[in-house]
């Protein structure tokens, strides 16, 4: 199973450099991440809060009703949260825009191949994997409720 | 010095912002950051700060324990920190890692340790100076000192020993009573067992903090730990919480500001006493006690 083309580019990008730059990158990639629009900027008891991460993090999924289900994925972390916000720039750049069935698709623990265990600790490392599956848990939500007849 | 201090069992465990201000770059003081967030600190800190993390640093890779006498000597002097060094720690959440930071320190009987009270956010709320600049001190020597595990540190033999004996749980009181285990559908929080060690007051880290994340004055505390609770000085306590930090801040209040001589951090805390065969365990809100 191959990621998606801007997912498997991150992974590229963090395996081929040290521990240290690794940091960095994530660092770099924490200032990137998109504000939240402004129908989700007032409303964050819409969304989604993912638990597992050790700063408050809140996740919203929105899919495409036609053609490929195109997911679109909104984040909210403080900027006292760069780790955090990090991780969700990952997921960000990684699989926002593509097809339900390809974010479905990517492997649960592909996370292990940026390399982030030494720099970051595995521990921290479970929000990264909680919020995969709770990104895939929405869009399993959203394309049923898609299938269902009105 | 914030006049509060002097009221504290340990003044000198503390310094608040307007001292450091004025001691950044003295010689043989070093500023430590201590955050959960392991990229907070290259976002911006104090000037001179170095960087300690909690678990890449100050944990052993693989054997969940601390590092050993020669790797904490090697972190110490690439961080120009000598045994006769005065270390001031501060970060994020309250200080909690600061005080976990410095309870490790602790173990390895470094002399001179202190917090900056109200940690990183209250430097930034008075508008003080932060910078991404990392500086690179020249390295010194550090003795290779043996940590001593049995004076402030307890294992899980060492609570089962003093069942009976008071215990401070700092965790959230959903933690506590065992509620927080259940939550449907996602992954649990390390412990597949809920409740809190049989005896053990609940006593949540935040009270002992204001709400600028300094520590509360001393009569404050008193009232809390003394008064409501019941615990005397002389008392042997343990703390434990999850996995050992929120609990270094009540190891921190109870040692330095109370003057407790006798307190230990249950490091192992809920994600080894909640995964552990048969040791005993209360679910709800009440102490319960051993049988």
């Amino acid at each position: 199973m191959s990621l998606p083309e801007a997912l498997q580019e991150l992974v590229d990008d963090f395996s081929g450099v040290g521990p240290k730059d690794r940091l960095q990158l994530l660092l770099e990639l924490s200032q990137e991440l998109p504000e939240l629009p402004e129908r989700y900027a007032d409303a964050a008891e819409t969304m989604e809060q993912v638990h597992e991460c050790q700063s408050p993090l809140f996740l919203a999924v929105e899919v495409e009703p036609a053609g490929d289900q195109l997911v679109h994925l909104f984040f909210s972390a403080p900027p006292e949260a760069p780790t955090t916000r990090g991780f969700a720039a990952i997921m960000h750049i990684g699989l926002d825009g593509q097809p339900a069935q390809t974010v479905l698709e990517v492997p649960d623990a592909f996370y292990t191949a940026l390399g982030l265990g030494q720099a970051v600790s595995p521990l921290r490392l479970r929000g990264m994997a909680a919020m995969l599956a709770r990104i895939k848990n929405q869009v399993r939500r959203a394309v049923a409720g898609q299938q269902s007849p009105a | 010095m914030d006049p509060k201090f002097a009221e504290y069992a340990h003044p000198e465990a503390l310094v608040d912002t307007d001292w450091l201000a004025e001691h950044l770059g003295d010689a043989n003081l070093v500023v430590v950051e201590s955050d959960e967030d392991v990229l907070l600190y290259d976002t911006g800190h104090i000037p001179g700060a170095v960087k300690v993390d909690w678990h890449t640093d100050l944990n052993d890779p693989v054997t969940r324990d601390y590092v050993d006498g020669e790797r904490f000597a090697q972190i110490c002097g690439e961080r120009g920190i000598a045994r006769d060094t005065t270390v001031v720690f501060y970060g994020d959440k309250n200080n909690w890692w600061a005080c976990y930071a410095l309870w490790v320190f602790s173990l390895f009987g470094h002399p001179d340790v202190r917090i900056l009270d109200g940690g990183r956010a209250k430097w930034i709320a008075e508008g003080r100076e932060l910078t991404t600049e990392v500086p690179e001190p020249a390295p010194v020597e550090y003795p290779v000192v043996e940590r001593d595990d049995s004076t402030i540190r307890a294992f899980k033999d060492d609570v089962l020993a003093h069942l009976g004996k008071p215990l401070v749980d700092v965790r959230s009181p959903g933690e506590y009573s065992g509620e927080l285990l259940h939550m449907p559908d996602y992954p649990q929080e390390g412990a597949v067992r809920g409740g809190h060690i049989p005896g053990a007051a609940s006593v949540p880290w935040a009270r002992a903090a204001a709400e600028d994340g300094t520590f509360k004055p001393r009569a404050e505390l008193e009232a809390i730990y003394l008064e409501e609770q019941g615990l005397e000085p002389d008392d042997e306590v343990i703390a434990y919480c999850r996995i050992g930090e929120r609990s270094s801040h009540t190891w921190f209040v109870l040692t330095h500001l109370l003057g407790f001589p006798k307190v230990r951090n249950y490091d192992g805390s809920w994600t080894e006493w909640g995964n552990s065969v048969r040791v005993p365990i209360v679910q709800g809100p009440e102490r319960g006690s051993v049988s």
